[in-house]
């Protein structure tokens, strides 16, 4: 592979009957990331379920139960190469049951791919599926008309589906969204060009996938540093060497830039970017690097190293759109423990403001019950202030978990407003 | 194109470092699973850039089958030696003797799942509340579902079906006395990305890797070597091919393929050009279409 060359996260959602599995079968069967004794073992088992040919769906089969129930229950990553690119999947069940492993795989991605039945046009699902993308702020949706073959390959039948996205997607907030007419069952326009489909002037799915602009995904203006570690090397040669390690969540630093320390206030310059390779002159998101500052200041992990002249708002109130994702409905009042960055507090649930159908984008103010899956905007109070950025600004210092300190467990993803 | 951004590798990389640092961050007293094969041996060239100018703060754990290639045993003392970490070592051989677990019988007899009980001892006889692995998520169904910090209760077990959410990079390593996690820096490296990392970053790997000359025998489609522990069946014959391995676990259930590859450049190449998997010459994964994944919920690596 070329040096230069990305890696790009995406996320499908979709349920049984849209071709999900058959489209990602496709992908990885059509760019030869399967392996022959894969291939072998998916032959085998589409004979004895007495499938013609063989069925691409069996290659995303994972875990015992999910084989014996022939869904996907948790979100499952896969891998693909191709000479442009490197990919990931998280590959996730589409049911609104399942709206929390929805959340979990878009959290990271760049682009999702949204299915659509061309039979069938927009439907509920698919308005969950925007939606959700829309809330996690996935810079790119690629909208893939399926089963276009059983439509007669009709350009009416996929601007239909177009005219109808569009008008439900202009309530979201979304930057770039992309429609694609396939079929993953006979491979047109995923990574070969249709021979059934000259209308279509746009890019096969993988060509797109390869070509998508991702580098401006990352946050390239606000320099935000969250200090995980302080390294302080027993060595001779590092005698005072107090170096603050971390991965830059956005923005860049250089050597020299006069820097503010969160939350005490206390300000410095940077002395040296260091990395196992050598010192940098500049560095930047996501990088993780050993940063040293020219005084002695108490710094640890959960403070955030900013430039002094772009600062993320300190604030105890936070207000948050928050996606429950425990059995254990949430209790009123109570506390929680909320991580946000590598910094920890505790939080309580103050007001629950409403909550969203993720259906049908109403806002609910009488059902204000938060349970698993439910997605509501909530007000948090927090012990001390958290350093904190809107989540559409900025995906890793603009967002949160819950976590219940009686169970350990996570309870709940935010999103800050 | 802006010259602000990372390549693959770059990014891989920096995320297996941030993993790293939050284990260090989180956990009282984590150690990396060290068995001396190319993943192990990746994540520890990531945790000495992870905490450079530090040495690496964890120890390394190796559980010992006594099935070893004698390569792998010298490497892993170098490798202690060069660093100047702890070694933890559980034995195999002592877990039969003190009678927590009964050896195998048989052609095809593997010390491969008595290693759970011994994993499990030392962990809870060191009081490991978090160890490292080099597990990838492309390596085997069961372990496309694994979290980067993954949940075990105080039997050592994972559930599958009970994972945390885990979302963006805000990992829970919160746990009771007597729970451990398994964290898992190169999740997201595939095969091929570990190769083309090693030969980027010049790390050392056992000259196993490389092709070699050996004695093998022909069985279950690999070339499986020959060693003290070996069981001939009549119709085997010990054979002299030049093979290396894809992978590195005990001796007796280690298979290797005929290859000429002797550099890792050369390697990276055969991989890209495999068209098997690389488990697909390891028979502890050929026991059942589930074999991995129950393992796993035991306590597995």
């Amino acid at each position: 592979m070329l040096d230069n060359n990305q890696l790009l996260r995406f996320t499908t959602a979709g349920s049984v009957d849209d071709g999900k599995s058959t489209l990602i079968g496709r992908l990885l069967y059509d760019s030869k990331s399967i392996f022959e004794d894969q291939l072998a073992a998916i032959e085998n088992t589409s004979k004895q379920k007495g499938h013609e040919g063989v069925d691409l769906a069996l290659f995303t089969d994972g875990l015992r139960d999910e084989r014996e129930q022939g869904i996907t229950i948790d979100v499952a990553y896969r891998y693909f190469t191709t000479p442009k690119r490197k990919f990931i999947i998280a590959d996730t069940p589409g049911h609104i049951q399942y709206t929390r492993n929805m959340v979990t795989g878009a959290s990271t991605a760049n682009a999702a791919i949204i299915l659509v039945d061309a039979r069938h046009g927009v439907i509920e699902q698919t308005k969950r599926h925007a939606f959700i993308a829309s809330l996690l702020q996935i810079p790119h949706i690629l909208v893939c008309i399926n089963k276009m073959d059983l439509v007669d390959f009709d350009e009416g039948a996929y601007n239909k589906v177009i005219t109808q996205f569009e008008e439900f997607s202009s309530k979201l907030l979304v930057q770039d969204i992309r429609f694609i007419p396939i079929s993953a069952l006979l491979g047109d326009n995923v990574v070969n060009r249709s021979e059934n489909m000259a209308w279509y002037l746009g890019a096969p799915l993988l060509h797109t996938l390869e070509t998508l602009h991702i580098s401006s995904d990352i946050n390239k203006v606000d320099a935000r540093f969250p200090v995980q570690t302080v390294l302080r090397p027993q060595s001779e040669s590092y005698r005072d060497y107090r170096g603050y390690a971390g991965r830059i969540s956005s923005g860049m630093f250089r050597t020299g830039d006069e820097v503010v320390v969160l939350p005490s206030g206390f300000t410095s310059k940077i002395k040296s970017l260091d990395t196992f390779n050598g010192e940098l002159e500049e560095a930047f998101a996501p990088m993780s690097i050993s940063m040293t500052l020219e005084d002695d200041i108490d710094i640890s992990r959960g403070d955030m190293i900013v430039r002094a002249n772009n600062q993320p708002e300190a604030n105890q109130d936070v207000e948050v759109m928050l996606c429950w994702l425990h059995n254990n409905p949430a209790k009123p009042r109570a506390k929680y423990t909320i991580r946000h960055t590598s910094n920890e507090q505790k939080a309580m649930i103050k007001e629950v403001v409403y909550k969203i159908d993720i259906n049908t984008l109403h806002r609910n103010t009488e059902d204000l019950k938060l349970g698993m899956n439910d997605i509501c905007k909530v007000r948090l109070r927090t012990t001390k202030p958290l350093m904190i950025d809107p989540y559409r600004e900025n995906r890793i210092t603009g967002s949160v978990i819950l976590i219940d300190d009686a169970t350990n467990e996570t309870v709940a993803a935010g999103m800050i407003v | 194109m802006s010259k602000y951004f990372l390549n693959y590798l770059d990014e891989l990389e920096s995320e297996a470092m941030y993993v790293m640092r939050e284990v260090w961050a989180q956990f009282d007293n984590p150690v990396i699973l060290f068995s001396g094969g190319k993943d192990s041996i990746v994540v520890t060239h990531l945790a000495k850039k992870a905490f450079f100018p530090s040495k690496i703060p964890f120890a390394l754990m190796h559980v010992d089958t006594g099935h070893n290639f004698p390569e792998t045993i010298k490497f892993r003392d170098d490798l202690i030696r060069d660093l100047g970490v702890r070694l933890i070592v559980g034995s195999v051989q002592e877990s039969i003797d003190l009678g927590r677990v009964a050896e195998e019988k048989g052609k095809n007899a593997t010390r491969n799942a008595l290693q759970i009980t011994t994993l499990l001892d030392a962990i809870a006889e060191h009081k490991v509340d978090c160890a490292i692995g080099g597990g990838r998520r492309d390596e085997e169904k069961a372990r496309a579902k694994e979290r980067f910090f993954s949940h075990r209760d105080d039997f050592g077990q994972w559930d599958p079906k009970n994972q945390r959410p885990e979302l963006w990079n805000l990992f829970n390593g919160k746990h009771f006395e007597g729970e451990h996690f398994r964290a898992f820096p190169i999740s997201n490296w595939t095969e091929m990305d570990v190769w083309n990392y090693i030969d980027r970053e010049n790390i050392e790997i056992p000259s196993l890797y490389f092709a070699h000359e050996r004695e093998v025998v022909w069985r279950n489609n690999s070339w499986i070597p020959n060693s003290e522990f070996l069981l001939l069946e009549e119709s085997e014959k010990i054979q002299r091919k030049k093979i290396r391995f894809r992978t590195l676990g005990d001796i007796t259930i280690t298979g290797g393929i005929e290859s000429e590859a002797d550099t890792v450049e050369k390697i990276a190449q055969e991989v890209s050009a495999m068209r098997q998997t690389e488990r697909g010459n390891r028979s502890d994964d050929k026991r059942s279409e589930t074999a991995m994944e129950d393992r796993k919920k035991q306590g597995y690596f």
